[in-house]
């Protein structure tokens, strides 16, 4: 499995709150004590305006003119009561955010850490920035509704049915009639919530359109300096400029549509109460107090079902947001860390042996066959072949950034999927063809696989590495800032960081993925001969796009479409008829100038 | 970067306010329906009140009292109360649509004219600013920026309200009056109160957001090192602390929010009952009426609500002003590369001439000096090569060929023609540079190599066999049609190169730079790569900045720099015989060869010990 996993986009709402409350239970603590504020605060909202409304009825507008002392009496109760619903509101909003956020918190850094843990394939199936989003935009999204939205249903569904309740003690035939006048707008409402989700959607999409738009703007800036394609690529921005906007305005309009519906159902509503209310007491059935009063009760049943749209909608957002975090989280990493069961290797040199081998890319045809090979340790082992041989897969196998689909591979005797991840990557580092650095100083880079190694360990490595020269050089020297993914430096600058990295890492096999192709000859050979000398006794594989390497090594593996088709000295199989002899006749030709 | 979280004053209002006012003046008709609507919303929220009044006082209680009532009246009732919340309806949906069309112009125009400065701008100034930084100016803060217009109708509705309550509370009773001007301030001010205290935490948590998202982005991309480092669980640590740092920001706002909230939302119900209490009193003495005193109680818990709206453009202002003032610091950066009148030249091969060209990088320490005083040419169809060590200033040098940059010092010439003298798009019809790191866009294969030129399939078939790309392309499922994916993720690095060699070829450039562009490539695909330019290499200049011996013996010319400065230039045998640094370089190879030899000859017989004392050291 290389995408991340869909249950969760297909499973009901309930089903994702339930998931995902039980993944989450920073959200559960002291829930009941907030809800029971909630259920105050919602009853202080709900009575204060009816006993306000009965002080005006009875107090005020009785028949023997205003009755002060009740009046007064009632005031001071509304008044306590109100002082109440405000402070039970205060300590069930703290009480909420500090739950919800102490959660989110942690469902985030849970995420990030599963992001890591899954199979470079996964991860690279995905787009760098919908990986970022899972850790960040959606969970605001459920933060944002946790802060506004869930309390507003809490209080709002309370308020529906306190209000509910009351219309019908008051008068059952005219509740009636107000809930069939609010029947229909219900089942709309859904309609309407649906349409404006979807709107929202087309929102995002429209959105991320442009930001990639503009960000290719900004990280292709020379690309599009050097072949004058300025105007190409800002009419490409204007056009998802101009269709974020056409989103935008759309779902403006639907939302600015479905809040006046309510708005217009209510007045139905409160037509058809005025009227048959008014038949009503023609016939003896009500009184004009009751009738003003069920008027009140109605305005108490609108405002919720007014604010239901919106509710509704950053439900919806927060749960699909929920449903691509736990999308995450529930995808099983295809290359899993056996964790405390796993076996740790002791330190010292390392043997390798792969038996069998075969790999294929999901979906894709197989990149390597059957290979099977020892390599003894300390022996230091040159891979070469033309691009696409399978030197690659080979390599990431070998460091299990993968598994192989057929066969199996052996460290010290250990299948390697037996052996702790925190073992493994101490032991086995690879340096990948792309220098990547993060954006610190040079120091912070170098030690970033030791981070208990002092100034004086870095540049001694340096030393070691034949590199001081060039730190030399640099104007701050190891405190030299590297920019965005090391972009201050030249690219083979960035491989002689991203080498230092690992050989501070101190592993007993290291693995160099053309680690040095950016790099000038000269540098490359004198960080060779230092790599050399500072990796005897250790296990070394480099992949070699320079014959050089190759002749250097104890031994050359050759690949050729997915195998091994000839593995030996350089001395001998020169010698012998071959993929290798044609590789290193290709070279010397290219030298011999 | 601090917070930058200026708070309400009066200062920052002004600011505020002036933002607002260029929203105005460039979309008036869209605010003046926004606030028409709005208006209408007001007078009819206000209305509503003094409807249901009137039916309950001209047809409601009659009928109760005469026990009999007409048709006539009821439907006019009914009628009455659902036009009054009709038009109140269509006030809403108007200030909320244009208001919402109002904020999505200004942004649309506001991001054309980031984009649009961006592409402007040179490239030293796109250097100095993080890219991160560059997409937010364009996004988050362009949405900051205008952020304040949607509540803006409503808050200039609810003025108009309060007005008409106002007045309308005076008419009724000034006593019950005064405690209305008490109340409605206080929420005023409470309100004011609140965004001062609410601006603050909710910049900082915005601030933090952004952290978090930083540290994520970064991490993943990344995500190959901290795999291959095994530093799963110290990245972790590094976002969960940001993370931890967002939560208790958050939680601060949560606080703030969690107070005022209830309190706004106390205030106006205790006015109500002020009203209430101090109603009774004028009431047992005369002064006013029941109904008048429900229709002033009716019209304080109508206005609670509305009267937020200031508080929320309130809120938004300190947030506005930050953004604006960061898009305008891109809108009014100056240094744009200033172009001249002159056309390229046509023809066959270009002439190039660079005279003593300087270059120095900002930063933070002062400039750091990249090239001193470089001279060197090349003459029609003629190829050079420039060779030096890692970090020598090849390729700031190839960036000057294509006027990527303009040297501070010093000339480069193309056909005579000083590069800042040929108008724009004149050096890009001319020269074609492929550089070391390949960019490709989201786009299809075909989008890549013409980049929206109208070059016939043949030829970029042509570019693709040219740059041995051919093979892989047609092997790809759609063929030229296939997207490559964000940075042509879906391809090796070795065939992101030749597609941004076939991109540079497609063109037919006249000069052609390489900058290291075959460093991916095998060897042997180079070979045929370079034999192929060679062929039909004629009609083209080529500068290439190469290490391999075979692509230097292809120059006629080789230019040897080393620190920035040409250390020598001729042919690659008068180099080698004389410049000690070029001939290191370039023998490298087979001077470790030979030295490699010369050690095994030595140590056949002394390998066992050599391992055992090579492990000694590691101990």
């Amino acid at each position: 499995m290389t995408a991340l996993s869909e249950t969760a986009a297909t499973e009901g709402a309930f089903s994702t709150l339930r998931r995902g409350l039980r993944l989450t239970p920073e959200f559960r603590a002291g829930l009941a004590g907030t809800l029971l504020l909630a259920l105050l605060a919602t009853a202080g909202r709900v009575v204060v305006p009816i006993a306000v409304q009965q002080t005006i009825d009875k107090g005020l507008t009785g028949t023997n003119g205003p009755d002060i002392p009740f009046v007064r009496t009632a005031v001071l109760l509304c008044a306590v009561a109100v002082l109440t619903t405000a402070v039970s509101a205060y300590l069930m909003n703290v009480r909420l955010y500090r739950s919800t956020e102490t959660g989110l918190a942690a469902l985030r850094t849970r995420a990030f850490r599963h992001v890591h843990d899954l199979s470079m394939l996964t991860q690279s199936g995905e787009r760098r920035g919908a990986l970022v989003s899972r850790v960040t935009g959606d969970v605001d999204q459920i933060s944002q509704f946790m802060q506004w939205g869930g309390l507003m249903i809490i209080v709002s569904v309370g308020q529906l049915l306190v209000a509910s309740v009351l219309m019908a003690v008051y008068s059952w035939p005219l509740a009636l009639l107000v809930w069939v006048a609010f029947l229909p707008l219900a089942f709309a409402l859904r309609r309407f919530q649906r349409l404006v989700s979807a709107a929202y959607t087309r929102v995002r999409e429209r959105m991320g359109d442009l930001l990639s738009a503009v960000s290719e703007s900004v990280v292709g800036a020379s690309v599009i300096r050097a072949y004058g394609s300025e105007e190409r690529t800002a009419a490409k921005v204007d056009v998802t400029v101009e269709a974020a906007k056409k989103a935008q305005t759309r779902a403006q309009g639907l939302v600015a549509l479905t809040f006046p519906t309510s708005e217009l159902v209510a007045a139905v509503a409160t037509a058809g109460v005025v009227v048959a209310g008014t038949l009503l007491g023609v016939g003896g059935h009500l009184t004009a107090g009751e009738l003003v009063a069920f008027l009140f009760l109605v305005t108490l049943f609108v405002s919720p079902m007014q604010t239901a749209t919106e509710v509704l909608n950053e439900a919806q957002n927060a749960i699909a947001g929920w449903r691509r975090v736990l999308g995450v989280l529930d995808t099983e990493p295809d290359v899993a860390d056996p964790g405390d069961k796993g076996e740790t290797l002791p330190r010292g040199p390392i043997e390798v042996r792969f038996e069998d081998v075969g790999f294929a890319y999901p979906g894709g045809r197989p990149v390597l066959h059957g290979v099977t090979v020892d390599i003894a340790p300390r022996s230091r082992v040159a891979i070469v072949g033309e691009t696409g041989s399978g030197k690659t897969t080979f390599a990431k196998l070998l460091t299990r950034l993968m598994d192989p689909t057929s066969g199996r591979v052996l460290v010290d005797g250990v299948p390697l999927d037996r052996v702790r991840f925190s073992s493994l990557r101490e032991r086995i580092v690879m340096v990948p063809q792309d220098g990547f650095l993060f954006d610190a100083t040079l120091a912070d880079n170098i030690r970033y696989g030791r981070p208990g190694a002092t100034d004086e360990d870095l540049l001694l490595a340096m030393t070691e590495l034949g590199l001081a020269d060039w730190l030399e050089g640099l104007p701050r020297g190891l405190e030299t800032p590297v920019g965005q993914r090391g972009e201050s430096l030249s690219a083979g600058e960035r491989q002689l960081v991203a080498l230092a990295r690992a050989y501070v890492a101190d592993p007993d096999l290291l693995v160099l993925d053309e680690a040095t192709s950016a790099v000038d000859p000269a540098t490359e050979v004198r960080l060779q001969r230092a790599l050399d000398g500072v990796t005897r006794g250790r296990t070394a594989i480099s992949i070699a796009h320079r014959m050089s390497t190759a002749e250097a090594a104890d031994e050359v593996l050759v690949f050729d479409e997915g195998r091994i088709v000839q593995r030996g000295p350089h001395a001998k199989l020169v010698e012998e008829p071959g993929v290798y002899a044609d590789l290193h006749a290709s070279w010397v030709a290219q030298r011999s100038i | 970067m601090p917070p930058g979280s200026p708070r309400v004053n009066p200062r920052i209002l002004r600011e505020g306010l002036g933002v607002l006012w260029v929203a105005v003046r460039a979309e008036p008709w869209v605010f003046a329906l926004s606030v028409a609507a709005s208006v209408l919303y007001a007078a009819m929220t206000v209305g509503s009140a003094t409807v249901l009044g009137r039916v309950t006082e001209h047809v409601v209680l009659p009928a109760f009292r005469e026990g009999r009532t007409t048709a006539g009246a009821l439907a006019l009732a009914a009628a009455a109360i659902v036009a009054v919340s009709a038009l109140k309806a269509l006030g809403v949906a108007g200030r909320r649509f244009y208001a919402g069309l109002m904020q999505y112009r200004m942004q649309a125009r506001y991001r054309r004219a980031v984009t649009r400065q961006y592409l402007r701008l040179p490239l030293a100034w796109h250097h100095r600013h993080p890219t991160g930084q560059l997409l937010s100016n364009a996004n988050a803060d362009v949405e900051a920026s205008w952020a304040p217009i949607a509540p803006l109708p409503m808050a200039v509705g609810v003025v108009f309200m309060l007005l008409i309550a106002a007045v309308s509370i005076l008419l009724t009773d000034v006593t019950v009056a005064l405690v209305g001007f008490l109340v409605f301030p206080a929420i005023a001010l409470l309100n004011v109160v609140y965004q001062r205290r609410l601006a603050p935490v909710a910049t900082h948590a915005q601030q933090l957001r952004a952290e978090v998202s930083e540290v994520a982005h970064e991490s993943f991309e990344g995500g190959l090192v901290v795999k291959t480092l095994g530093r799963e669980t110290a990245e972790t640590e590094r976002f969960a602390e940001r993370a931890a740092a967002l939560r208790d920001a958050n939680i601060a706002v949560g606080r703030v929010r969690g107070l005022f909230d209830p309190v706004l939302e106390a205030l106006p119900s205790l006015g109500v009952l002020a009203v209430l209490m101090i109603g009774s009193l004028r009431l047992r003495s005369g002064a006013m009426t029941a109904g008048d005193l429900v229709q002033v109680a009716y019209l304080f818990t109508l206005l609670a609500f509305p009267i937020r709206a200031l508080g929320w453009v309130l809120a938004e202002v300190p947030r506005s002003v930050v953004g604006w003032r960061r898009v305008r610091g891109v809108l009014d950066a100056g240094g744009s590369l200033p172009y001249g009148e002159a056309g390229p030249a046509s023809g066959s091969a270009a002439d190039l001439e660079v005279r003593g060209v300087r270059f120095a990088y900002e930063t933070e320490d002062g400039p750091a000096r990249v090239l001193h005083d470089v001279s060197f040419g090349a003459a029609p169809g003629r190829t050079v090569a420039v060779v030096g060590p890692t970090g020598s200033g090849k390729s700031t040098l190839t960036s000057l060929l294509v006027r990527l940059v303009d040297p501070h010092d010093g000339s480069v010439l193309l056909d005579g023609t000083d590069l800042r003298d040929l108008r724009h798009g004149g050096v890009a019809a001319t020269a074609a540079l492929v550089p070391q790191q390949t960019f490709l866009f989201d786009d299809t294969v075909r989008g890549n190599i013409t980049l929206g030129q109208d070059v016939p399939d043949d030829r970029v078939w042509e570019a693709l066999r040219l740059a041995q790309a051919d093979g892989f392309v047609a092997a790809l499922p759609d063929g030229l049609d296939t997207r490559v994916g964000e940075r042509g993720a879906t391809l090796s690095g070795g065939q992101r190169q030749r597609l941004a060699l076939a991109r540079a070829l497609a063109r037919r450039p006249r000069l052609l730079v390489l900058d290291d562009a075959t460093s991916a490539v095998d060897p042997q695909v180079e070979q045929r790569i370079l034999a192929g330019l060679r062929e039909g290499g004629d009609g083209v200049t080529v500068v290439v900045v190469a290490y391999r011996k075979a692509t230097i013996a292809l120059a006629d010319e080789v230019v040897y720099v080393e620190h920035g400065r040409v250390l020598d230039r001729g042919a690659h045998a008068e180099l080698l015989e004389r410049s000690e640094g070029y001939r290191n370089l370039v023998n490298a190879y087979e001077r470790a060869e030979a030295e490699q030899e010369a050690v095994e000859n030595e140590t056949t017989e002394g390998e066992a010990l050599g391992n055992e004392t090579g492990e000694e050291a590691l101990r």
